[in-house]
């Protein structure tokens, strides 16, 4: 396998654990939204809590991680951009 | 000079400064209203003089802004900082629906309202792992600039310019309509000159420096609009002591809107009922829960379908794509959606706060602000409670006629939410005219977005790319500008007639997009099998099933009954099914892409090297 295809395969790898963890928080949780609402965070119902901000909070947090993880994937093959004005 | 002293490498480094300064004087500026309404300055001229502030600054950014280059005026020079564009993008995201109407969606729909919460978030994800980046690393003008080079030949740039259009002008005039109604009220003008006016000022931000100019108007009005948004949540938060920071504290106040939903009785008023008392149109009552999750599985399907429409209709908006053009690098992309989503979120976490402490202030009979419960002839006396309902955005209906308003008695328009909310809470009227000007920054940011990505796309993609592809850059861009005044003035004249019987919801323009560009531009990127052929196919066979079931089941249109619950607000999963489905058999059935083709995937896949298209093309 060339240099370019490992490079692309931990792409996918990597878009696909992002997708996985987005669909657990913006859909799976919510076909659950009647038994999740039993539970409570900081005392807010759950399934209330987590539309109004958890889910949207995790988003953030996953966005950040996800284009961190890809430019440490693209350093190791060498196909990080150099300079901004590249 | 202006020119010269913009494209210096100073001003980049100078941001930071230059809005901070900016962020000061707006700060400033509130303070001396706050202290002109204390030596008695109208109420009016308060208004006034925060929409004609904030106006002319953004003016002032959008002439200093202007520019004779393509690339700058199409991808602001691609020199935008991660962290700014994340405020442009949040100001283009959101719209005058989102600041003026989304706390009064969830005032009024609860927990099944707050999908769109959800999908107006979650959609960046989608945007950050399959489309920017690589986008980005394409380098192209627009979006259909993309589906064009990558699928080549003019019948799927112009499908995609279609699916654009179309998509781009459902949402613009709901801005502009919005835009006009601010100004009329602020600057007490009749709406339909309120819409031109607005319309002007939409212009001046964005005509003459294009991409460029809307870049730093948006970022201005970010700052504006998130300070108008959360001002106010603060404030009643910790005036009534309900807690320091509302976000992570507002838990007693949502079990007590339980409590007292139980107590006061949620009652769907009859249709009749409500005709009968003469309850004008728009306004309603509460009768869902604010945090109970309705039972069944339909109605869990219901949120997810709704959820998914809108998170996969956010990765197919032009307008939204292409600020992650005007970024530096392909990684100064994928930082910039984790910024932008971050802003986002800042207004979207407040939203339901400030639904829940509306309410509260209505509802609890131990607040002195609290309506329920009281006697109609002394809620009258109420100064707001007349003014809301002298220009028909409030009514009492009382339907027992006991003389004591109910819950179910008292009806609101969505919006005045977030625009009473400062009168109702009792803040000063200095406030009243901040969130005006916030509102009017939310619809105008968004407003410039869809009318450039549409007149972009025209001016580029047809007029250059398909008529006359010799034309020189003075006469692109004067098309350009031209376009920009057009589709302008054609969206306030659509808004002016107040047709709102045409007006579709916001969330069909997500609908649209995803049927006819979602999977064009993932497969474009991700399945180098995609072909021609199947492109065009899919993308006239997903627009296609969607417009049509969507007038089938459209309230306004057929009215007929929904398949699987997938109603007018969800048409988008047909359309998008249908082009996937359509796109690969196609594809399939025709010849693979030529080498030239599939190494340029290759490329795009690759962050470091020459973008794919040359600096001005």
């Amino acid at each position: 396998m060339s240099n370019k295809e490992r490079h692309w395969e931990k792409t996918k790898g990597l878009m696909m654990l992002t997708l996985a963890i987005w669909f657990v928080f913006s859909i799976v949780i919510f076909m659950f939204g009647e038994s999740l609402n039993n539970g409570s965070f900081l005392g807010y119902p759950l399934a209330y809590y987590m539309c109004a901000q958890g889910s949207i909070i995790i988003f953030v947090v996953l966005i950040f991680w996800f284009a961190n993880r890809q430019e440490k994937i693209d350093e190791e093959f060498g196909f990080a951009e150099r300079g901004e004005d590249e | 000079m202006a020119e010269k002293f913009i494209n210096r490498k100073d001003f980049i480094n100078n941001l930071p400064r230059i809005y901070g300064t900016y962020t000061g004087g707006f700060l400033i500026f509130i303070i001396l209203m706050a202290i002109a309404e204390q030596a008695g300055m109208t109420a009016k001229t308060i208004g006034i003089m925060f929409v004609a502030f904030t106006v002319a600054i953004y003016a002032l950014i959008g002439w200093i802004s202007r520019t004779v280059q393509v690339d700058a005026y199409y991808v602001a020079g691609r020199q935008v900082p991660t962290v700014f564009n994340g405020m442009a993008t949040a100001a283009d995201w959101m719209s005058g629906a989102s600041f003026v109407a989304m706390a009064g969606g969830i005032y009024f729909g609860g927990y099944t309202y707050m999908a769109f919460l959800v999908g107006w978030t979650g959609g960046y994800v989608l945007v950050s792992s399959l489309m920017a980046p690589y986008l980005r690393k394409f380098g192209c003008y627009t979006v259909p600039d993309f589906i064009g080079t990558r699928y080549g030949g003019n019948a799927a740039r112009f499908m995609a310019v279609v699916v654009l259009t179309l998509a781009s002008f459902t949402y613009v005039t709901a801005q502009i309509n919005a835009t006009g109604t601010i100004a009329s009220r602020a600057l007490g003008i009749p709406f339909e000159l309120g819409v031109w006016v607005g319309l002007v000022s939409i212009l001046l931000c964005s005509m003459l420096g294009g991409m460029r100019a809307v870049t730093w108007t948006q970022v201005a009005q970010y700052i504006v609009l998130i300070i108008a948004y959360l001002i106010p949540v603060f404030w009643i938060s910790n005036k009534n002591g309900f807690g320091f920071f509302p976000h992570f504290m507002l838990a007693d106040e949502v079990a007590r809107l339980n409590d007292l939903e139980a107590t006061f009785g949620l009652v769907k008023n009859a249709a009749a009922d409500i005709k009968a008392a003469g309850v004008p149109g728009g306004l309603k009552s509460i009768s869902v829960p604010h945090s109970d999750v309705p039972a069944g599985g339909m109605a869990a399907w219901k949120f997810i379908s709704l959820a998914i429409c809108m998170m996969v209709g956010t990765a197919s908006l032009p307008h939204i794509l292409m600020r992650y053009f005007t970024t530096p690098s392909v990684k100064a992309a994928r930082k910039s959606v984790a910024w932008s989503l971050f802003f986002i979120a800042l207004l979207y976490t407040s939203a339901p706060m400030l639904a829940t402490l509306s309410k509260i202030s209505l509802l609890d009979p131990n607040l002195p602000t609290g309506l329920i419960g009281k006697p109609i002839a002394e809620i009258m006396q109420i100064e707001w409670v007349n003014a809301w309902i002298n220009v028909k955005q409030a009514f009492i209906a009382d339907f027992n006629g006991d003389g004591v308003l109910q819950l179910n008695e008292w009806f609101m328009r969505g919006d005045v939410v977030v625009l009473a909310t400062p009168e109702v809470a009792g803040l000063p009227y200095v406030i009243s005219g901040l969130v005006a000007a916030g509102g009017m920054a939310a619809a105008m940011s968004t407003a410039d977005g869809l009318i450039l990505a549409i007149a972009n796309a025209l001016s580029h993609d047809i007029y250059y790319k398909i008529v006359d592809p010799k034309a020189d850059v003075r006469k692109r861009l004067l098309v350009a500008r031209a376009l920009l005044i057009v589709i302008g003035a054609a969206g306030a004249y659509i808004a002016s007639m107040r047709i709102t019987s045409i007006l579709g919801a916001v969330a069909w323009a997500f609908d649209f997009a995803m049927s006819g560009l979602f999977f064009p531009l993932v497969l474009g990127i991700w399945w180098k099998r995609a072909t021609r052929a199947g492109a065009v196919a899919g993308m006239i066979a997903g627009l296609g099933s969607g417009t049509a079931y969507l007038i089938y089941v459209g309230p306004k249109f057929m009215a007929q009954t929904p398949w699987l619950g997938i109603d007018h607000l969800r048409f988008g999963i047909i359309g998008a099914v249908v082009c996937l489905v359509v796109m690969v058999v196609v594809s399939l059935m025709t010849e693979e892409p030529d080498s030239a083709t599939q190494k340029m995937v290759d490329e795009v896949r690759v962050p470091s090297g020459k973008t794919i298209l040359g600096k001005a093309h």
